[in-house]
Parts: C-alpha cells; sequence; structure tokens
C-alpha cells in the first residue's frame, strides 16, 4: 500500500507541474547500547518511516518530507514540494538540469551473516560489561565505557524516469574506551577506534570479530601508561600514521576537498569550499607517486559505510579514481553536478541521513590503494620518527587546505625500532604538501576498510556514515607537536 | 475588505493550523494518555515533539536547495524492577503506540538493574516562557523565497556572490510520566545566515530568534558584504600571539566548549576541566556566567528531560567556578539538590546547562579596535575542536573576515590563522568586555555572550587564504 503512495506522489507531482520527480521512503530502525563503570548507559530503540519528495518545477528545486503516511498526507507533500520548487524559482539564475541516467528496477540488500536485532539484547550488554570490567581491572582508569548500534534501513526510491529501487542496509558498530585522571591530566585510549570503534555495512559477525574483551586489558594499561610518557617534541620530522588516523585524514584532507557541491560554491555558508577548483582535475599533483586514492560505492571494494547498489538519486553505485599515482583525477558528483566538469553522467554519491532529508553529494568509500611495506619492514626502515595511532582531535579549514591532528597515541620509532610511548601527539600541514611527502603505503594485509559513522554537512545538518580504506603509511617532513607548543 | 484587525486574526489562526504541524497539545495529550494506558511497566514516562521546519538555503546568487519537514516522534520510557529503557516511533496508530511501550519494557527487563535509578518524579510547576511566535509560524517558502532574492540582487549589485540560508519553525512538545508530570511546551524559531564572497575575501553575518520579525536579512547581508569587501586582498601576518577581538559568534563557539564542564556527572567522572578547581579562581575577575533558562533572549523549555523544572544556576561568579548543574540521580549520588539539567534517561552523560548567559560590560567592538595598538579582529571561526580536556586547549580556524588591527584602526584583511589556545588561559585574559548578546555560531548551540578583547590568544599557523 505504502509503495503505491509513493508513486502517487510522483504522480500528484507531476500533475501540479514538476518536470521531474522523485520519492524516498525510508523505514529506518536502530538500537544503542551503551555502558559506563559497570553500569547500563543508554539502552534505546527507535523506527523512523517517512517519505521525502524531490522535484523540480519552474526550473528550480523543492523538496517536502512527512511521516503522515496515508494518502492524502503524502499527495499534500508531493504538492507542498512543487509549492516550494515554485517558490524557489522566485530566485533562480538558470533552470536545474540533470545529466542523463538510466531508469532502473532492482532490489538489493547488503549480505550480513547474523541479524544484530536478533540477537538477545542481554547478550550484547554483558559483552560490554565484560569488558568495562577488564579495563577497570587496571589501577587508575577512571572511567570506562563501551558501546554498540545497529541500524536498519529499508528504503524505496521511484522516480518519474520510471525508477524504483529498493535497498536494505544493514548496519553494526561497537568499541570500548577507557579513560584516565591523574594531577592535572586526562588520558584516553580506545579500541579498535574512536568515534564508537569500528563500523561496517556488516551485522552482528562485525562485533564478535572484534575482541573488545580481548583487547580491553591493553587499552587500560596503555591509557594510564600515557600519563608517564614522554610528551611530544615540537619538531619538522617524521610521522607514521596508523591505518585509522590515515583514514581520517584521507576523510578530511581528500574526501571532503573532492565533494563537487562544495567545489562550485553550494556549501560556501557552512560546510565550505574548496581549494580543488575545477581548474586543477587531471593537473595537479595532490600526492606523491605512491598515493592513489579511490571513491568506491560498490560491494566489492568491502562492507564500508559508503557501500551501496544505488545512491540516493538512482544512479549505481561507482568506482571513480581520485589520485591516480599522485596526480588529481576525479570528483564526487551527481547528476545536477557532473555536466560542471564535462562529465556525461554522475559519480552516484548522492545520499541522505534521513526520509526528513535532501540527498546530497556525500563521501562514498575514500581509500587509499594499499601499497607494499609489511609493517614491521617500514618500522625497520625508519632511522626517527613518530608512530601516531587513534585520532583524538581534527580541524581543517573551511577550504580544506590547512589541517591539525591529535592521535591517542604515540610511539617513538629510533633506529628502526618502536622505543617509548609518547604523549598528545600531533601534526599539522597542508594538504598537498602532507600527501606529496608520503614515501610508503604498507600493503594489502595492514589494509582496514574504517567506517566513520559522524560526518557532518548541510544546512539544515546531516550525519552520515563514510569508508576509508586505509593502511599505515610514512610522511616525512611534517611538522610536528604544534597543537601543545606553547 | 477585511481589517487589519480581522487579518490579523486569521494570520493567527493560519500560525496556530500551521504550528507543528498542526498537532494540537489536546493530541498529544490523547497520545500520551493512551501510551500510559497500555504499558504494564511499573512506571512509564512519554516525551513527544511535534515539529514543522523549512530552510531555504541559497548559494551563487540562487536558491538551490529549499526543504520543508514534518513529523512526530513518540519516545517512551519504561521502568521495570529498578532498570529502564527507551523506545521511539513516530507511529502513533494503537500497535505502533503499543509495541513501543511494549520495546522500552522488554528492553527494560533484559537489562541488570541499575543501582542508582530513582522512582520518576511527581507533578512540577513550570514557569511560562513566551517563545511562540505566529509571525514565524505562518512563515511560507515565498516568504523567505522572497527575502534570499531581495539579498542574492544585493550582492549581485555589488558585484559579490551570496550564500546562506533562511529557516523557520516550529515545535510542540510534552513529556508526560505515570507519576503526574505533565509538561507542554512549544516554540518557533527562524535563522538567516549569509555568507558574501568576492574573489579573495568574505565576509559572514548570522542571527536567529524564535520572533522572525527580528530577523533583518538584508541587514545582515550588508554587514557581510561590508565585511568582504574590507578583507580584499589579504595579506599573510605571521603567526604568534596577538590581542584577538573576538565577536560574539567566536566567543560563542569557543566558550561553548566549557558546557559540559558544568555537569556534575563530569565532575564526578573526572573528565571537567573544573575537577579539583571549584572554587577556585580560575578564570578573570571580569568573567561571571549563569545557565539561565528564562533570560529574554535565550530559547528552550523550562524543564529538562525529566520533567524537572529548569532552575537558574550562577556557574561562575567574577572567574571563580562556584555550582555545577545536577540531574536528580547525579544530586543523590553529590548530596546536592537537582537543578532541572538532566538529559532524558537513561543516558551516562547525566545533565548540562543548555542555557549559557555570560555577564556583558558596556565596550563597543569599536571601542575594543580603538584601543588596540596591534591585533586581530575575528569574525567567525570554524571546526574547533578540543586537544586538551583538562587545561582545555581548543584547536580551530578564523573564518570569513580576519582583520589585522593596528594603531586603532582596521588595517585590513588577513589570512586566516589557526589558534591552539586554552580556553582557561583565555578568560583569564579578557580586556574589555562588549554587550551580552543572543549569538549563533556553527560549533554550539545559541547563548547569550558578549564580544571580548583578549590579550595573547595563540594564533599558531597560518593557512593560505
Amino acid at each position: 500500500m505504502i509503495e503505491e503512495w509513493a508513486h502517487s506522489a510522483i504522480e500528484t507531482a507531476r500533475r501540479r507541474g514538476a518536470s521531474y520527480a522523485d520519492a524516498r521512503l525510508m523505514d529506518i530502525r536502530q538500537r544503542d547500547i551503551s555502558v559506563k563503570n559497570g553500569e547500563v548507559g543508554t539502552l534505546a530503540e527507535s523506527e523512523s518511516l517517512g517519505i521525502g519528495i524531490r522535484v523540480i518545477a519552474s526550473g528550480a528545486w523543492g523538496f517536502a518530507s512527512t511521516d503522515r503516511l496515508t494518502r492524502e498526507g503524502v499527495d499534500s507533500c508531493a504538492a507542498e514540494a512543487v509549492a516550494i520548487a515554485k517558490a524557489s524559482a522566485l530566485a533562480k539564475r538558470d533552470d536545474v538540469s540533470l545529466a542523463p541516467e538510466q531508469a532502473y528496477v532492482d532490489t538489493w540488500q547488503n549480505p550480513f551473516v547474523k541479524d544484530p536485532f536478533r540477537i538477545p539484547v542481554e547478550r550484547q550488554i554483558d559483552l560490554l560489561l565484560a569488558a568495562d570490567k577488564e579495563m577497570r581491572r587496571i589501577k587508575g582508569v577512571t572511567v570506562a565505557e563501551g558501546s554498540m548500534s545497529f541500524r536498519r534501513i529499508e528504503q524505496l526510491f521511484v522516480s518519474s524516469i520510471g525508477s524504483s529501487i529498493h535497498q536494505v542496509k544493514m548496519q553494526s558498530g561497537a568499541g570500548i574506551v577507557a579513560t584516565s585522571f591523574a594531577g592535572s591530566e586526562i588520558q584516553k585510549r580506545s579500541y579498535p577506534n574512536s568515534f564508537g570503534g569500528q563500523h561496517m555495512l556488516q551485522g552482528y559477525e562485525l562485533v564478535e570479530s572484534l575482541d573488545l574483551v580481548g583487547n580491553a586489558p591493553r587499552v587500560a594499561e596503555e591509557c594510564v601508561g600515557l600519563h608517564s610518557a614522554a610528551q611530544c617534541p615540537e619538531r619538522q620530522g617524521t610521522i607514521i600514521l596508523g591505518g585509522s588516523q590515515l583514514g581520517l585524514q584521507i576523510h578530511e584532507s581528500i574526501g571532503h576537498p573532492i565533494e563537487l557541491d562544495r567545489v562550485l560554491g553550494m556549501e560556501a555558508n557552512f560546510a565550505g569550499m574548496s581549494f580543488l577548483t575545477t581548474d586543477k582535475l587531471r593537473h595537479l599533483k595532490y600526492g606523491s607517486d605512491l598515493v592513489s586514492v579511490v571513491a568506491d560505492a560498490r560491494l566489492e571494494h568491502g562492507p564500508g559505510l559508503g557501500t551501496f547498489a544505488y545512491d540516493d538519486e538512482g544512479v549505481p553505485a561507482q568506482r571513480i579514481p581520485i589520485i591516480t599515482n599522485g596526480l588529481f583525477s576525479g570528483y564526487l558528483s551527481s547528476r545536477e553536478t557532473a555536466p560542471a566538469i564535462g562529465e556525461k553522467r554522475s559519480g552516484g554519491t548522492m545520499r541522505c541521513e534521513s526520509w526528513n532529508r535532501l540527498p546530497m553529494i556525500r563521501m562514498t568509500n575514500i581509500s587509499i590503494e594499499p601499497g607494499s611495506w609489511k609493517f614491521d619492514d617500514l618500522i625497520a626502515d625508519t632511522d626517527d620518527a613518530i608512530l601516531m595511532e587513534t585520532n583524538r582531535s581534527w580541524s581543517i579549514d573551511d577550504r580544506r587546505y590547512h589541517f591539525q591532528f591529535s592521535t591517542e597515541i604515540g610511539w617513538e620509532i629510533r633506529g628502526g625500532k618502536k622505543t617509548r610511548m609518547i604523549k598528545n601527539p600531533s601534526y599539522s600541514g597542508i594538504t598537498t604538501e602532507f600527501w606529496n611527502s608520503c614515501d610508503a603505503v604498507c600493503s594489502r594485509e595492514y589494509w582496514t576498510l574504517w567506517g566513520t559513522p559522524n560526518c557532518g554537512k548541510g544546512q539544515p545538518q546531516q550525519t552520515m556514515g563514510t569508508g576509508h580504506g586505509a593502511s599505515p603509511a610514512r610522511f616525512r617532513n611534517v611538522r610536528i607537536g604544534v597543537a601543545f607548543a606553547k | 475588505m477585511t481589517t487589519p484587525a480581522t487579518r490579523k486574526s486569521a494570520s493567527a489562526r493560519r500560525a496556530a493550523a500551521a504550528a507543528a504541524g498542526g498537532v494540537t497539545p489536546a493530541e498529544l495529550e490523547r497520545i500520551a494518555e493512551r501510551v500510559l494506558k497500555l504499558s504494564d511497566a511499573d512506571e512509564t514516562e512519554v516525551e513527544m515533539c511535534a515539529t514543522v521546519d523549512a530552510l531555504t538555503r541559497f548559494a551563487n546568487n540562487t536558491i538551490h536547495q529549499h526543504v520543508a519537514e514534518q513529523s512526530l516522534a513518540i519516545s517512551v520510557r519504561a521502568v521495570v524492577d529498578g532498570r529502564t529503557a527507551r523506545a521511539t516511533t513516530n507511529k502513533f496508530d494503537e500497535d505502533s503506540l503499543r509495541r513501543a511501550a511494549e520495546t522500552a519494557a522488554s528492553l527494560a527487563r533484559n537489562e541488570p538493574k541499575i543501582p542508582g535509578l530513582l522512582p520518576m518524579p511527581r507533578a512540577q510547576k513550570y514557569a511560562k516562557v513566551a517563545r511562540f511566535f505566529p509571525a514565524t509560524a505562518a512563515a511560507t517558502a515565498q516568504d523567505r523565497a522572497r527575502a534570499v532574492a531581495r539579498v542574492c540582487k544585493l550582492a549581485e549589485r555589488g558585484g559579490q556572490t551570496a550564500a546562506g540560508i533562511f529557516s523557520s519553525g516550529s515545535s510542540r512538545v510534552l513529556l508526560a510520566n505515570s507519576r503526574g508530570v505533565r509538561a507542554h511546551y512549544e516554540q518557533t524559531r527562524s535563522e538567516f545566515s549569509v555568507t558574501i564572497l568576492e574573489r579573495d575575501s568574505s565576509g559572514w553575518a548570522k542571527a536567529n530568534s524564535p520572533d522572525i520579525r527580528a530577523i533583518e536579512p538584508e541587514a545582515l547581508a550588508l554587514a557581510a558584504s561590508r565585511k568582504a569587501a574590507a578583507s580584499r586582498q589579504p595579506r599573510e601576518i605571521p603567526p604568534g600571539r596577538y590581542t584577538a577581538i573576538l565577536e560574539p559568534s567566536a566567543v560563542l563557539d569557543l566558550v561553548g566548549f566549557l558546557f559540559y564542564d558544568f555537569a556534575a556527572t563530569a565532575v564526578l567522572d573526572k573528565r571537567s576541566c573544573f575537577t579539583g578547581r571549584m572554587g577556585k579562581k580560575v578564570f578573570g575577575e571580569n568573567v561571571t556566567l549563569w545557565d539561565d533558562a528564562y533570560h529574554p533572549l535565550q530559547s528552550g523549555a523550562p524543564f529538562d528531560g525529566e520533567g524537572m523544572p529548569r532552575q537558574k544556576v550562577l556557574l561562575v561568579d567574577s572567574g571563580v567556578p562556584k555550582n555545577l548543574v545536577y540531574a536528580r540521580a547525579t544530586a543523590k549520588k553529590m548530596k546536592a539538590r537537582p537543578t532541572g539539567h538532566g538529559f532524558s534517561l537513561p543516558n551516562e552523560y547525566g545533565e548540562a546547562p543548555m542555557n549559557l548567559v555570560f555577564a556583558g560590560g558596556d565596550a563597543s567592538v569599536d571601542d575594543m579596535i580603538r584601543g588596540t595598538e596591534r591585533g586581530i579582529l575575528v569574525t567567525r571561526l570554524w571546526y574547533i575542536r578540543e586537544v586538551d580536556p583538562y587545561e582545555k586547549i581548543v584547536t580551530g580556524m578564523t573564518r570569513d573576515g580576519t582583520f589585522l588591527v593596528e594603531n586603532g584602526r582596521l588595517a585590513g584583511g588577513i589570512r586566516n590563522f589557526r589558534f591552539n589556545q586554552s580556553l582557561i588561559e583565555m578568560l583569564s585574559s579578557v580586556e574589555m568586555l562588549g554587550a551580552a548578546v543572543r549569538a549563533a555560531g556553527e560549533e554550539s548551540f545559541e547563548m547569550v555572550v558578549p564580544a571580548m578583547k583578549v590579550r595573547n590568544f595563540h594564533f599558531s599557523e597560518v593557512t593560505k587564504f
């Protein structure tokens, strides 16, 4: 019945003057569990069902959404979308036009082994409490925390060009954190990553693969150990980034600048613009020859948070070369923006957070191609460096030139050996200078498709999950330790 | 022909019908009573929010996104044998309401007992706040689009490019529980934000208010336009410690990073920068800070996530952190009185002040500039993140209007800086304060803050534009 209403919405929009219309019906179910110091913190489930209708009328965009899923509610929503588009035309320069796309009728679901919503919640809580207990065994831990989150997104996309695409995505995430206060210092260690741990398009098997309990004592010991570690020096030098930190470095200094809506000024008021003006395409030496990056939404790339079969304007998932042996070679685009760079077709990167949000250009899985180094060989090859692992703080300017990152922990590398622990590690730089200083990337064996679940963009703001395949990599002549410089 | 009085009445009726998607307080009451009846938990709480929001977005002097949404969220919390959990739905048919109540109770039954869980509060009394404005609720897509069209024309006339948003909306909230709490709240909101761009410079201005009539899009656009023009051909000056004149939005986005440090739970967990510092001189004598949900420039409900009335709390008195805010459970643990700042349960964070009000001074930004031999005027900050949670060092960038001040005058635009600055040090170095105003930024929720002139602000690196 509800599916018919989605089609009815398209008809209503056409009847009222829309030259194009699409509708997304989304049913989102979520479970969130957290524990802190031996007690359950959050225990919640939610469901949200609604429809978002996007139209072009009078040559301008309109979008309306509702959770009143009756025929009247949906038709009224479609009519409102058209009225909004006509209002948009009051401040219009050119008519909106879209790159051509075929109609698709398809259904897709990401593969997973264990439905996390069918795993008893007490089992999930027990696992987190067991990890929490292991962390609190270590003297000096002041807060032990663990969390899991699961999200099932079922959506039907229909459009006036005849597409009808049904997709189901199952997403899981989990992680633990130890915090320690001593003297005048708060230190933190997370596993397997900050931002709630690791998140992928998988079922409960992801959580089981992480061995949260087994890793808890190490995480806690490192956290407490940081208090007596040496302060990160302030200098120009070599750094090796762990895989998850490199994933965030890719996110901030490659993933965002290649968003074509930013490049074209559409995000100027909030998220900002990009230094990657269109004249730089296929001309800019973005990184060293060892740096090759792709945007890959296909399942073949892995079950990342940016994996799907079709984007939210009905364009199939694609693999787009972004940096090829250091040369800047592609943007993330949409049906509206692709023609601006001479492309005949969208790159398929339009995504939205929920039924009540407009699809916009978002990262898919933006990943660095693995290199050839074994990790131990990379350490042995390094005379003097700091290995930095697990993000703690991240910031970059609104054109994505200048960044500064801190990580939770660092390790001094001296004479080819990992020696003492370093606290408060940080580094900063200019995007292209940094990527051009990359002289080693570890191999596939060390490559993980990390999930970043908290990417914010747009007005009203939307939070989106993105994937970033990365393995540890080395960078030369980097500014280190500026965050704590006096 | 209708008389003005009749027109006003018709407009008010339209606004009332449009508000919160036409979901009336009586309808919210009816759903709440139904959920309370359907639940077999020991105690039950229902929190509902009916929302209508719309946003007109523009860039490159044209509207490129224009959206509206209507929703009703119904969130049920069940308490069963000393355990509690929550289930939320946006469907309000009988089966969905029953399922939400059953899910909340079922989740609760399957967790261990929560040692500090308190019985739900009984009926409370709330002070009235008037934050619903019919003119805002009645604003249409055409109204916003016409205002945006005028702003785009203003930019075009100056050879500039405008980007921004104009939003309006309303919501109606009811929090009810099986022990008698019935807390109603309704509010409208509107916001206008504009960035004006030139080839190598930009300016920005933003305002929000529950009353759309208080928003002046063209005046804001003009202010942003002037900043863009005044900051053309930005110079690069070396990073270092400078006197900084921070406009209210920049102050807001910085001091907003302190808000959770005033949570009693943060101090209990030793995650607050006030751990071991309460009652000691931490900031300068001229820094006084309240949390006050009833301040005329504030917005938000007069009750917290459990339905407790929000109290006005003096957080910092002349540089000395005096009080924290407490949810009920945290207050019991710490032998204090709850202040009505708790988040919806269950959660691990406890509470936070959500209505910060800084005591201001009487200096204008022009006064601050006039008295500065060499310094930096900052319009807006961006991508602020915490570097050190105890010394409260934060990093971030300047953006959209950064100027060199020399010999008491603006000496032109400069390339944007990265900063790494301890907020404790910053609030110990405030030389001048402007009048406290309702400010809007990007990193923090709105609060009432003054412009500040601060000595030795640490601009650590410079970017390329």
